[in-house]
Parts: structure tokens; C-alpha cells; sequence
């Protein structure tokens, strides 16, 4: 799952399509109108959906289309971050990257390099087992 | 103590304060809080080391608000969590008047909320030994035994919200966990929905935490909830060099940003 802005690394992405490079395929990108909208309880539910790795990248910081909106999300990852790992959450499998519009083969090698590691990784099947009590929890309480 | 009751009563009779928010003596040997509106009755409030409700919390509501002018009785941590309520615009400095207290039994009425910033940041807090214990295991631990450490935490929770309800930075009029179109946090105190809350909670209250513990002191199941924001309180202050609740400046942690902030996992 790959969280992206408009306005950098959804172009980059583009341009990696239109400069016909292959990379990839089980990645599902949702466009953003800045990573400043990425809110922490998106990548919350996305996990709990069961994805196995997530990819957050907007445009390079002063680079922001809104000035500051990359700035703000940086600490916002920093502080979010640190709050999985201290929840002992594996923070490897939510990779954050700066792509902007003109790095389509950056964006390429990201999600290839990204669906590498997480394969290394495998599902993140705690996660899973967690999530699972939702369902349970719906099946009992109907 | 003494001179606690009858600076209250002064402030009662003069008309300065309508109430006087503080410590009194509940059933058995619990303190609860206290909302003094008559002179008479402020005989009944005390202050020990057992009164560890933080009654910041009732500065912003609209229960309190609405009898006129507060006057509070403040321990240190209260102090700090009516600095970072003023940096959110809760609380407003022309109608309080803080009479802060201290573990030495001193009275200390502050003129104006530079004051409490500059008294803050002379006497920092100390954490409980129990408390210190903890996180340094917790540190020594790896990711899946803290995993396995919070998980087991939170089976115990049984979603009452006793966390949210005694920390006085929850002052929203609507809590994220209450919306439920789009539903981010399932209502069910099952394990995804008992860890969805405790991770948002703690997410909203980064940089905000004064570190008073009484999410954790409220806690009827016993969970450390409390531990979760002091940890990354520790972290912010190694990423940021910040502290909450030292300073009168308007901009939190989150809703501000620096060019030159340092990480190493952006690629």
C-alpha cells in the first residue's frame, strides 16, 4: 500500500509509467493532496486491514506544493514512529521516502527495493492475529 | 495548609473567585476534588501528597466555567498543565487565579502565567522510582518482547475511558474513538480495538503530556497506560530538545515544524 502526494511522487510515479519502467505490480497507490493529510490512523487501519508494508512518500522537503505541509508530516513520522517502536510494532515495514515529480526511476527502485524487504519479512502475521479479534469480536456481538 | 483555606476564604468573601477548585477529604481515606462557591466551606479543603487528580482538568469546563471566575489549587504538575491548556487557547489568564502548592507545604500565588513558566522550569519533575523502573526494562527490551509486554497490558482493558476522562489535554468536545462515520477506532475492547485506542491516544497527546500519570492512577484495570506517553515524552525531548508544559509559546510539538529537524529513516 503506498500513500503518496499529488504533487511529487504521484507524478513521479506517472513518469515512471510513461518512461515505460517496469517495477513491481502489488503495490496500490492512493494519491493525497499532500503527505500533511496522511494521517497516522491511516497507516493505523491499513495495517490493521492486513497489509504487510506501506510506503509514505510526498514531495522533498522545500519542496512542499503548500510550502510546509512535508515539514510538518516529517514530524509527524518521527513522533509516529517512535510510538510503534516503542509499542514494539516493526517500523521497518512502514517506509517513508521523499519521490519527487522528476525521480520516476527513484520511485521504480523505491516500491521494488520496498516489496523486496517486506518479502524478506514475510506477512506480518502478529498483526493479522491481532486484527483478527475485530472479526471475532463483530461475530459475537451481532 | 492553613494558610491555603484562608486565602481561599478571602478570595470567596471578596468576590474575586466565584469557586475554588481543590483538594478535599472523600470516603475513607481517598481525597477528591473540591468545588468551593461559599467562603464557610473552605474549611473543608486540604492538600497532603495524596491528592494526585489533576484539576487542570476542570479549568475548560463548561460546569466549572460557567459559576465565574476559578481560583485553583495547583501542584506542580498542575501548574504545567495549565501552561500547555493556555498554549491551546483553553484557558484564559485573566480569569484564573492559581495558588500553587507544594510537597513542602508552601502557598505561592502566582501574579501572572509567566510566573508559573519561569517557577516550572526551576523545579523540574522527577518520575516516580516504579515508573523509571519500568521504562529502563522496557528500553532493554526488543521489539517482539515489547510487543508482547503492551499486548499483554492490553487484553486487560475494558475500554471505559477512565484514561481519557482524567487527563485535562483530552479536552475535545468529541473524541476520535466516538466518531463512528468513518469508524477509525472500534468501540469493542478486543485486542485490535483496545490497541487502535491506546496508540491514537497516545498519538494525540505527543508533545502534550504534562506527565502528571493519572491516566495510569485511573486506570482500574491497572494498565501503565501513562508509561506510553512517557517514553515518548523521553524521545521527543532526544529528537526535539522539548519538553511540554515549560513554556507560555503557542506552538505545540505537532502543529509546528523545523526545516533543520533530524532523521535518519526518510529515504
Amino acid at each position: 500500500m503506498a500513500f503518496v502526494c499529488n504533487w511529487c511522487t504521484y507524478a513521479g510515479a506517472d513518469l515512471t509509467g510513461t518512461s515505460r519502467l517496469r517495477y513491481a505490480q502489488n503495490v496500490r497507490i492512493i494519491r493525497f493532496p499532500c503527505t500533511g493529510r496522511i494521517d497516522f490512523l491511516l497507516l493505523q487501519q491499513t495495517l490493521a486491514k492486513g497489509a504487510d508494508g506501506i510506503i509514505v512518500s510526498g514531495c522533498h522537503p522545500n519542496d512542499c506544493h503548500y510550502t510546509s505541509g512535508n515539514f510538518h508530516a516529517r514530524r509527524r513520522w518521527m513522533v509516529f514512529r517512535q510510538m510503534l517502536e516503542n509499542l514494539g510494532v516493526e517500523a521497518d515495514r512502514v517506509i517513508f521516502s521523499w519521490v519527487s515529480a522528476a525521480e520516476g526511476a527513484k520511485w521504480a527502485d523505491l516500491v521494488n527495493e520496498t516489496v523486496e524487504s517486506i518479502r524478506k519479512l514475510g506477512p506480518y502475521q502478529k498483526y493479522k492475529d491481532m486484527a483478527k479479534s475485530l472479526e471475532e469480536w463483530e461475530v459475537t456481538h451481532e | 495548609m492553613n494558610k491555603l483555606k484562608e486565602r481561599a476564604k478571602e478570595l470567596l468573601t471578596s468576590g474575586t473567585v466565584q469557586v475554588v477548585v481543590g483538594y478535599e477529604k472523600g470516603t475513607g481515606e481517598r481525597i477528591r476534588p473540591a468545588f468551593i462557591t461559599r467562603p464557610e466551606d473552605a474549611d473543608r479543603l486540604v492538600f497532603d501528597a495524596g491528592c494526585h487528580h489533576n484539576l487542570a482538568l476542570y479549568l475548560y469546563k463548561h460546569e466549572t466555567k460557567h459559576l465565574g471566575k476559578i481560583a485553583v489549587v495547583a501542584p506542580p504538575f498542575v501548574l504545567r498543565s495549565i501552561l500547555i491548556l493556555t498554549t491551546e487557547f483553553q484557558i484564559e489568564e485573566n480569569r484564573l487565579i492559581v495558588l500553587g502548592v507544594t510537597p513542602g507545604d508552601e502557598l505561592i500565588e502566582f501574579g501572572s502565567f509567566s510566573e508559573i513558566e519561569t517557577w516550572v522550569n526551576q523545579h523540574p519533575v522527577e518520575m516516580k522510582e516504579k515508573d523509571r523502573e519500568i521504562l529502563k526494562q522496557l528500553s532493554a527490551m526488543n521489539s517482539g518482547e515489547r510487543w508482547k509486554f503492551w499486548q499483554n497490558e492490553f487484553l486487560k482493558c475494558i475500554k471505559c475511558f477512565a484514561c481519557r476522562g482524567a487527563c485535562p489535554m483530552c479536552s475535545c468536545f468529541r473524541c476520535t474513538v466516538d466518531y463512528n462515520n468513518p469508524q477509525w477506532i472500534s468501540v469493542g475492547s478486543h485486542q485490535l480495538g483496545n490497541f487502535d485506542w491506546h496508540l491514537m491516544r497516545a498519538m494525540h497527546l505527543a508533545g502534550r503530556c504534562s506527565v502528571c500519570g493519572q491516566c495510569g492512577e485511573a486506570c482500574p484495570m491497572d494498565i501503565p497506560v501513562h508509561l506510553l506517553s512517557f517514553q515518548l515524552n523521553e524521545d521527543i525531548l532526544r529528537m526535539f530538545g522539548s519538553r511540554a508544559g515549560l513554556t507560555l509559546k503557542k506552538e505545540s510539538l505537532l502543529s509546528s515544524f523545523k526545516p533543520s529537524d533530524v532523521e535518519n529513516f526518510i529515504r
